[in-house]
């Protein structure tokens, strides 16, 4: 197969032997050309996906998901909640009003959760930093795991009829009409939305890329080969939890751990503990709990944190043996 | 005037509401800006995306912040 990322691997060769002079196969040579080379690629990558993913929003508003769920039950929607979740952009401020409007439209609680569950775990700046740093296999099963997991998760708090455990002022709220008819937009302003928001992403996670990379890059080139074989590997059946856990403060900083994650399977890191890490990061966030609080009792917040880390732990498991 | 933006507090509210203010007073039109982070009130303008920005009741934009060519036209600049 052809790469079509060897031009950058060639400057990232020309940027490290000939401009800066290292000699090659030296430590330091390892470090700065992997350095050089993945943040091209991820900056190429994340251009490319954001605007990509951005245009096809601007067809998936939620208030057209709101329309398209309400009153269905059943595992499609789940799975159509899931994909729909995967393309909008998650704010957590918008998780609440996102959450309100859902449920008044008759949207049943465990699709909701069907999106809320995808939203963070599945978007577009994390899977263009995972492909340039994994690769495309890897990518696609972090992007397959994340919606089923999405499916699933929702299905089962759909199973546990947990309405009464939504915050009662939710099911008084009347979602007002004035903004259920938004324009539809032009080729040209569709461009430009997703111009814009390729820009907004970039300004936003350049540096925690730069700085993820360059720890990476420093582990690639210097960290003993199979260190983490050793310590987290497939036999040490607690890495895999604790890695879910180290995630969860982690939160907002995706961006700048897919690198170094890369870096630590480069070491011996098994691929499903380090794809689980990854979900732990952006499924689960304690400032996202902290507003979903709002509008969620104790017990039906405990529900969706337990059964997206049992899932997640559990799809760390399956990898790692069948990886 | 009223312009309403309509936001539980996050930073890109904060940032809507400085643009609509610096060109208000670029443009020199007057009219009264007000931060609405009651999520019963936002609910009722059907917005389920923060930021968004509501002139004399009605919705302009939902889900980000608006830049400054947009904040002119609705304001009749």
């Amino acid at each position: 197969m052809v790469d079509i990322f060897y031009p950058l691997q060639w400057i990232a060769d020309k940027l490290t032997y000939d401009v800066f002079g290292i000699a090659p196969d030296t430590h330091l040579a390892a470090s700065v050309n992997f350095i050089i080379y993945d943040v091209m690629k991820i900056f190429v990558l994340l251009a490319v996906m954001i605007f990509v993913v951005s245009y096809i929003r601007t067809y998936v508003t939620p208030e057209k998901t709101r329309k398209v769920l309400g009153g269905k039950k059943g595992l499609q929607y789940h799975l159509l909640a899931s994909l729909m979740g995967g393309v909008t952009p998650f704010c957590s401020c918008s998780s609440v009003p996102l959450f309100i409007g859902f449920v008044e439209a008759g949207i049943p609680l465990g699709v909701t959760f069907s999106f809320l569950i995808t939203s963070p775990l599945v978007n577009e700046a994390a899977v263009a930093a995972l492909w340039a740093t994994m690769g495309l296999k890897a990518t696609l099963i972090y992007t397959v795991s994340g919606i089923l997991l999405g499916v699933i998760g929702g299905y089962l708090i759909g199973l546990l009829k947990m309405e009464k455990h939504v915050a009662e002022f939710v099911y008084k709220i009347k979602v007002g009409d004035s903004n259920k008819n938004p324009k539809e937009l032009s080729a040209k302003e569709r461009t430009a939305a997703a111009y814009e928001s390729v820009k907004e992403i970039v300004e936003k996670v350049w540096i925690y890329v730069i700085i993820g990379v360059a720890l990476g890059g420093i582990f690639h080139g210097y960290a003993p080969e199979g260190i983490l074989a050793k310590y987290a590997g497939e036999d040490n059946l607690l890495a895999v939890p604790i890695a879910v856990l180290i995630g969860v403060p982690l939160y907002s900083n995706v961006m700048g751990m897919i690198p170094i994650v890369e870096s630590l399977i480069g070491k011996g890191l098994p691929v499903g503990t380090a794809l689980a890490f990854l979900m732990g990061v952006t499924a689960l966030s304690l400032p996202e709990m902290i507003i979903l609080k709002k509008v969620l009792k104790n017990e039906l917040i405990a529900a969706f944190v337990i059964i997206v880390s049992i899932s997640i732990i559990f799809t760390g498991y399956l990898f790692n043996i069948i990886l | 005037m009223k312009i309403e933006i309509l936001g539980t507090g996050c930073s890109k509210c904060k940032k809507t509401k400085e643009t609509i203010e610096r060109v208000l007073k670029q443009s020199g039109v007057e009219a009264e800006v007000i931060k609405v982070e009651d999520i019963e009130k936002i609910m009722n303008y059907g917005v389920m995306v923060t930021p968004a920005v509501v002139i004399d009741g009605d919705v302009k934009l939902a889900g980000k912040v608006p830049d400054e060519k947009d904040i002119r036209k609705w304001i009749g600049q």
